[in-house]
């Protein structure tokens, strides 16, 4: 029978969870690099065995570790974050130029073919490729000297490359998103970039509709669709089906920022897809930029069967009173068993799973650190 | 040999216990001893001076014999007690985040 194996990344250290296919008990192991945050925690699609880890600190930088066995042994291997050339400027907060100073990697995508090839997102925002299996690490600068660089400015978490999209269909594409810039596209390995964010609108810049400035959150896809893309911005859902060339808003009934008539609606920071189905998606909703946490007190998932628009709040499992906790970026995650898992963590330390595609929720571990990352292999 | 005092984040990265020895060639500086230290346990690169400056990690001192050499040169010559080994370097990481 199938496993699934749970790789969280939190405020102090990584744990890994692990259970059968029915993915009701669960194993806990760690924390792994006890005392470090670990930004994200991901394994090689082509070698299950193979993970990279994301493990940095104020006082001691980056690290980036590796392992070969699943994650239970791991060995520290290249930390050199160079940016090519002259990095140069991008917007301050204030709106000031503002030298680009790397500070840790968000991000770890590996290869879908090569175990030792692997993609890293970085703050200040740019992408970095190792193809040693992390030994070194070089910039493709494409994407920060394509021309908008200069007009980039961080997101209230600083300027980070959070997502890394690779296609599975169309060899060289790829995307990444970075807040707060935008969506970006390759269709060359990295080699150039063009932005990607026709249709998305975001009041808090001068130009709403500006061709970078949006802050991003999130995009997610599904292996077998990989023109059709699901965003969570900082405000809004949108979808575009054309491989970012446009996007659309799918709010829907998302529940609205308040009783306004006007209010918004779309505020989160997760997003994800179904592995059995490209059109059922999962966020969950956060009340507002100023609050970040669930509405009324209520953590609810929402997930949509047709790609937008149209959402219907999952509560089975989950606290509906009293909860403010906040759901990160890089914190949802599916597996590929039947009927699909799904998974997210919390700034409380929760690790939420449902094995029924979101049907019903329970906690699988509780009480850890703040969890940043959640991603999930599904092993033979 | 010279010794060097480690904090406990880089003494679990390099799998070592809190002390360890490093050789160092010439004049015994701060810099010198770092360039012997990462030669023995390269996962600590970049974790105490940033790799292309070269400089101290804002959150990292060094601190021997009561004395505090953070803002100093990097190769300023340690004290005596340093290089005949009789007192260790501290690396500090700062206290700071309640």
């Amino acid at each position: 029978m199938s496993r699934a194996r749970v790789l969280v990344g939190t405020r102090k250290g990584a744990f890994i969870l692990e259970s059968d296919g029915k993915r009701e008990k669960w194993d806990v192991s760690g924390p792994h690099f006890a005392g470090w945050e670990l930004y994200h925690v991901k394994g090689s699609p082509a070698d299950p065995n193979r993970l990279y880890a994301s493990q940095s600190s104020a006082w001691f930088g980056q690290l980036v570790q590796r392992s070969n066995d699943g994650g239970k042994t791991w060995e520290p291997v290249g930390n050199k974050f160079a940016y090519e050339g002259t990095p140069g400027t991008h917007k301050w907060y204030d709106g000031t130029p503002h030298p680009w100073e790397f500070k840790r990697v968000w991000h770890l995508e590996p290869s879908l073919n090569d175990p030792d090839t692997v993609y890293a997102g970085v703050e200040d925002a740019a992408i970095f490729r190792s193809t040693d299996a992390g030994a070194t690490w070089e910039e493709l600068p494409g994407l920060r000297g394509h021309g908008t660089g200069p007009h980039w400015q961080p997101g209230a978490g600083g300027m980070c490359l959070h997502t890394i999209l690779l296609d599975p269909v169309n060899a060289g594409r790829m995307y990444i998103a970075i807040s707060a810039a935008g969506a970006f596209r390759s269709d060359d390995g990295g080699k150039s970039w063009r932005a990607i964010n026709k249709g998305l609108h975001s009041q808090y810049i001068p130009d709403p509709d500006a061709e970078v400035g949006h802050c991003v959150h999130r995009i997610a896809m599904h292996r077998s669709r990989p023109d059709t893309l699901f965003m969570q911005k900082h405000w809004d859902v949108m979808r575009t089906d054309n491989a970012g060339e446009s996007w659309t808003a799918v709010n829907g009934n998302l529940p609205p920022e308040s009783e306004a008539a006007d209010a918004r609606r779309g505020f989160g920071f997760v997003i994800d897809v179904n592995t059995h189905e490209p059109e059922t998606i999962y966020v969950v909703p956060i009340k507002s930029d100023s609050e970040h946490f669930p509405h009324n007190g209520a953590l609810r998932v929402f997930r949509s069967r047709t790609g937008g628009n149209e959402w219907e709040p999952l509560t089975k499992g989950l606290p509906q009173s009293n909860c403010y906790v906040n759901v990160l970026r890089d914190a949802m995650a599916v597996d590929s068993l039947d009927k699909c898992g799904i998974y997210f963590g919390t700034t409380g330390g929760q690790v939420y799973a449902s094995n029924d595609a979101g049907d019903t929720w329970k906690a699988i571990v509780h009480d850890l650190p703040a969890v940043l990352s959640v991603e999930v292999q599904t092993l033979p | 040999m010279i010794r060097v005092w480690l904090p406990a984040h880089l003494r679990t990265l390099a799998r070592t216990s809190s002390e360890v020895e490093v050789d160092v060639q010439g004049v015994v500086t701060v810099c010198s001893i770092l360039d012997a230290l990462e030669a023995k346990y390269p996962m600590l690169r970049g974790t105490i001076r940033d790799h292309g400056t070269q400089l101290r990690r804002p959150y990292v001192r060094f601190f021997a014999c009561e004395q505090d050499f953070s803002h100093d040169p990097p190769d300023t010559p340690l004290p005596a007690a340093v290089a005949q080994g009789k007192e260790p370097l501290l690396i500090v990481g700062a206290i700071a985040g309640g």
